[in-house]
């Protein structure tokens, strides 16, 4: 598998993450390095093996539909970068 | 004697019979921290909030005081995971170990531990605020990603220490710092205010000076927690009862697969020596094979990053943490360009390089090929260590195939500081726990960490195997010089 | 040119649990912005979901009331993408192994019967609210987190009234079941519409169109309505329908497209790490099936069939459960076997006081009994007449009191007194001579205006069928 330059930055937008030129540079050459690497995986026969997404085997883990504590707004927005009043704040959306 | 030196049973034994106070302890550390941290650098944001203590004092721990990764939330004192990102998060709460700790009565200390930004490392390099050092060798790397933690308690800057564990991030900087370092079974401890890299490996536990330590705080933080899903909800034993137990007669795992390739000479021997020793007290060894081992970073490689970089999505400059000054506001994109410049500044190169890998793993048209078929090779892991523990009672590797290395020396090759975690990245794979306990030096002096491996569940096993061997030798003794 | 419509309706309907899908915030609606939220649902870092009990519960109940199989193993996906309102950036959602598949809803048009097919039913986390502002937008995460459930039909609705039935029957249901407000004005049912059309006898399917911001059944209809008209023009003048999301504009009537968002679609959907799988037992579905309520279609039937209704009378009856249950008490309390009386002052008279109070019947300050007892006097005993009646009924909904009551205190009483009325029918026959001479002339409707003129010196209280009769007979002697 090789991965382009284009890929990379494909896949750095859906990330949301920038990159100047230098970067994605850098990132498609020790991307592919990696991909190199992982693609060992492809030596195996995986045909018949369930796939693990959880390690143990528990399963419905349920809460009570009980009300427990909110965080005062005070307290939820404390770390904002950006606010107004009781709300957080980002530059417009444009639908 | 320094009371920043004992171990935390031995505090907790001098605070009961009233001949010290915590406050002392507290003290000692302080100027400890002073004396070597500024070549060290374990700790993070020293000048900004000092040495802050929080604890109810009536508790077992009665006042010791404890040292917390940067990735683990402490309400009210800064919690960054090392990343410009954070930077300045306060969380609202605390994790569900914090809250435990507490209430037994421990000092969580508001100084936090230096880490790999977003425990994305294997040698602290990746901290925004700049690499921790190796206190046995101040040019070397003191491991990652929990390097901080490890290197505070080798220092005695800590009298212990919390990290996590995805890969190998505790038992990989406590083999190369000298220490004791321990993963838990995934599901025993919770990661409720552990903030996540990779949900389905993350642990919490516990660094320390002994065995008994590392024990006693797996009592403290161990259990079942409603906050987190994927604990489990089972009876802890008291783990220090295990400390009382000999080896004579326990079948020993070898496996064959980790003791090829790449591996250090002086670290081979070091190990080899270490199961002999197990022998002596008992122990049989037997020839155990993994196969599948050879995948285990490949396979790591592509199920960690892709949760990362769901996990790491959230920080995106809204709510909490560093937001870039985004472009016209108002304007078509410029929210966009708030999320990729907040992102794209905010998070080091290593956060880049695993979000990057992590989105492409799981985009259109390679879910399959990558993330799919890692989650069946995982499976294939799994299987192997399920076979070997039908009649072994623990497997015994290196922690490392090499001591510690240098600061720099694996810094531009991804791949090579990633084989780094060979031996420590399928015990996260496959959900079992596995400690690291000190069983040698290199010429050069650098610690060689003994790692064993249990089935689910058994960190009984694991405490009487490591707290055996610790007896019989002298190596938890030895301190660095600084 | 003639077209055949096809249409599929996506419905997120909230679920009304006490508190949110994964913490233990409420689900309050209209609290102060950003105070019904907590690390868990603002997705601070370190935060986890639990799932809470009632949304599967509920999700179960409606998935099984939508005739869907109920998988037996079911797990949650994060479905990946960057929004202000969505503060993990991710959404848990189900993808591959959503919660139940396979269902169907029956509707009904001008008779016909139609079924349509329900693809899935899946459960996942509602986003918060942004309001748009100058230059900024705010973000209250109030509702971030709330319980939704996914409905997506089958494209096999083929109109615009089918669609508007579906919503009906769907929301019935839905309101049975007592898990949801389905409210689309508070936006606890929102739907989403895919409509495309081809010439009749293709078997491809056209382009498709996705309409959102439809704020009502009828804004979905009339949405749906405009988007098949526009589809038309641009096929019947030779042009292409092109795939976009369409925004509705209520006050225009018209859809307007969507500014193409950045980038394409990639979601990158894998299995929630948080989140171990659940496995809903035969035995458990088996419980909750139990406590299933007899659902809108079958106590229609049940009313056709027990109480003679006709199957529009039973329908309407039977759409929403209280107003159901209130027409079953009454249809109980009349003693007749025909219960069409009843049915009809149900329909009539107090169905136009209750929506002119917008409430359903049975929000209304009347009993069963009491209602029963004015049709009683009215229909069979004619003690009043069906127009003193209806204000009769009036007042008791205003009061509380009872028919008779109103009766006794107002003198409404009719009057058969015949003396009484012969008396009043010579007035009316010596006052009147114009009209007296018409009827006698042949003009039989000219008895009318005389009843009428005799009904007004009663002051609407001479029984008119009485009053009729004695007239008749007075004037052939005149």
């Amino acid at each position: 598998m090789s991965i382009s330059k284009e890929t990379v930055d494909y896949v750095a937008n859906l990330a949301r993450i920038q990159l100047n030129e230098q970067e994605l540079e850098r990132l498609s050459r020790q991307l592919q390095g990696i991909l190199d690497f992982i693609d060992k995986l492809r030596e195996i026969d995986i045909s018949d093996i369930a796939p693990t997404s959880h390690i143990l085997e528990i399963k419905n883990i349920l809460r009570d539909d009980t009300p427990g504590e909110s965080l005062p707004a005070e307290k939820a927005l404390a770390n904002a970068p950006s606010k107004n009043g009781r709300f957080f704040t980002v530059p417009k959306v444009i639908e | 004697m320094k009371l920043n030196t004992l171990t935390a049973h031995e505090l907790i034994e001098k605070l009961g019979r009233n001949e010290i106070i915590s406050s002392g302890i507290v003290r000692s550390l302080e100027e400890r921290i002073k004396e070597v941290d500024s070549k060290v650098r374990a700790y993070v944001r020293k000048g900004a909030q000092g040495c802050q203590v929080t604890s109810h004092k009536d508790g077992e721990l009665k006042g010791v005081p404890i040292t917390i990764k940067d990735n683990i939330c402490t309400e009210g004192f800064n919690t960054e995971c090392c990343s410009k990102i954070l930077d300045g998060f306060k969380p609202p709460y605390d994790a569900t170990v914090i809250s435990k700790l507490k209430s037994a009565g421990a000092a969580v200390f508001s100084l936090k531990a230096n880490m790999d930004e977003f425990a994305f490392g294997s040698s602290t390099e990746n901290s925004f605020f700049g690499t921790a050092c190796n206190p046995w060798c101040l040019e070397c790397v003191p491991g990652g990603s929990s390097g901080g933690s490890a290197a505070a308690v080798a220092a005695d800057e800590a009298i212990w220490a919390l990290g996590s564990d995805t890969g190998g991030s505790i038992r990989q900087p406590a083999s190369f710092c000298g220490v004791v370092g321990l993963k838990p079974t995934y599901g025993r401890v919770s990661r409720y205010g552990l903030i996540a890299f990779a949900s389905s490996l993350d642990q919490i536990g516990p660094l320390t000076k002994d065995v008994r330590d590392a024990a006693l705080l797996t009592n403290i933080i161990s259990g079942h927690d409603v906050k987190d899903s994927t604990s489990v909800d089972m009876q802890v034993p008291d783990f220090t009862k295990s400390l009382e137990k000999d080896i004579k007669g326990l079948k020993i795992a070898i496996p064959k697969e980790y003791f090829v390739e790449g591996m250090d000479p002086e670290v081979k021997s070091t190990i080899e020596e270490a199961i002999e020793k197990l022998k002596t007290l008992g122990a049989e060894e037997k020839q155990v094979f993994l196969p599948n081992t050879r995948y285990a970073v490949p396979v790591y490689y592509i199920i960690a990053t892709a949760e990362a970089s769901s996990n790491l999505a959230r920080f995106d400059g809204v709510q909490y943490g560093f937001r870039a000054e985004s472009g016209k506001s108002g304007t078509e994109g410029s929210l966009i360009d708030m999320y990729k410049r907040s992102r794209g500044e905010g998070f080091g190169q290593e956060a880049k390089r695993r979000i990057i890998l992590g989105t492409f793993v799981l985009s259109h048209g390679y879910y399959d090929a990558y993330y799919l078929r890692a989650q069946k090779v995982r499976t294939l892991i799994k299987r192997d260590f399920d076979e070997v523990f039908k009649d072994c009672d623990c497997i015994v590797t290196p922690t490392s195939p090499t001591p510690a290395f240098r600061i720099g020396e694996k810094l531009d090759d991804p791949l090579r500081m990633y084989l780094s975690d060979i031996y420590t990245i399928s015990a996260n794979l496959a959900g079992i726990p596995a400690i690291s306990v000190p069983c040698g030096f290199t010429k050069k002096g650098l610690p060689v960490g003994l790692q064993i491996l249990a089935k689910p569940f058994d960190e009984e096993m694991l405490f009487r195997v490591a707290n055996a061997y610790e007896q019989a030798t002298e190596w938890h003794k030895v301190k660095p010089k600084l | 040119m003639n077209y055949e419509v096809v249409i599929g309706l996506e419905v997120h309907v909230q679920l009304k649990t006490k508190t949110k899908s994964f913490c233990g915030c409420s689900t309050e609606f209209g609290s102060e912005p950003n105070s019904q939220v907590c690390p868990v649902c603002l997705g601070f870092p370190g935060s986890l979901p639990v799932l809470n009990r009632s949304f599967l519960d509920y999700a179960v109940k409606v998935a099984l009331a939508l005739n869907c199989k109920v998988q037996e193993y079911t797990k949650f996906d994060r479905k990946n993408y960057f929004y202000p309102d969505l503060p993990k950036d991710y959404q848990i959602s189900q993808y591959d192994l959503p919660l139940s598949r396979e269902g169907f809803l029956d509707i009904e048009i001008d008779g016909r019967h139609k079924r349509i097919g329900i693809t899935r039913v899946h459960m996942e986390e509602d986003a918060g609210k942004l309001i748009h502002q100058q230059g900024v937008s705010l973000v209250d995460y109030n509702r971030t987190g709330m319980p939704l459930l996914e409905i997506v039909s089958e494209p096999e609705i083929s109109s615009p009234l089918e669609a508007y039935e579906y919503l009906n029957n769907l929301k019935s249901i839905i309101k049975y079941l007592d898990v949801s407000d389905c409210d689309m004005e508070k936006g606890s049912l929102r739907c989403d519409a895919n409509v495309s059309i081809r010439k009749i006898g293709e078997k491809a399917l056209g382009t498709k169109a996705e309409l959102k911001n439809m704020n009502s059944f009828k804004a979905v209809k009339d949405a749906l309505s405009y988007e098949i008209e526009r589809q038309a023009q641009v096929l019947d003048s030779g042009g292409k329908v092109v795939q976009e999301t369409l925004l509705w504009d209520e006050k225009q009537m018209k859809t307007f497209s969507m500014r193409s968002k950045e980038g394409a679609k990639d979601y990158r959907y894998f299995p929630e790490p948080d989140l171990p799988p659940f496995i809903i037992s035969a035995d458990r579905i088996g419980e909750i099936k139990k406590n299933i309520p007899e659902l809108p279609q079958e106590k229609k039937m049940r009313f056709m069939k027990e109480y003679g209704l006709s199957e529009v009378y039973a329908q309407i009856l039977t759409c929403d459960k209280e107003d159901a249950g209130y027409a079953e008490e009454c249809f109980k309390a009349f003693a007749d076997k025909d219960k069409k009386p009843v049915a009809n002052w149900l329909i009539g008279a107090l169905s136009a006081i209750a929506s002119s109070h917008n409430r359903g019947i049975s929000e209304e300050k009347l009993s069963p009994e009491n209602l029963i007892d004015l049709i009683v006097l009215v229909e069979k005993k004619q003690i009043i007449s069906n127009l003193v009646g209806k204000s009769v009924l009036e007042e008791m909904v205003n009061t509380g009191k009872s028919a008779e009551a109103i009766i006794g205190e107002k003198n409404l009483a009719q009057i058969s007194d015949s003396s009484f009325l012969e008396n009043l029918a010579d007035e009316v026959i010596k006052e009147n001579a114009r009209s007296v001479q018409d009827y006698k002339s042949g003009k039989a409707n000219a008895i009318m205006f005389l009843v009428g003129q005799l009904m007004k010196k009663s002051k609407g209280k001479a029984n008119p069928k009485l009053a009729q009769e004695i007239l008749k007979r007075r004037l052939e002697n005149v």
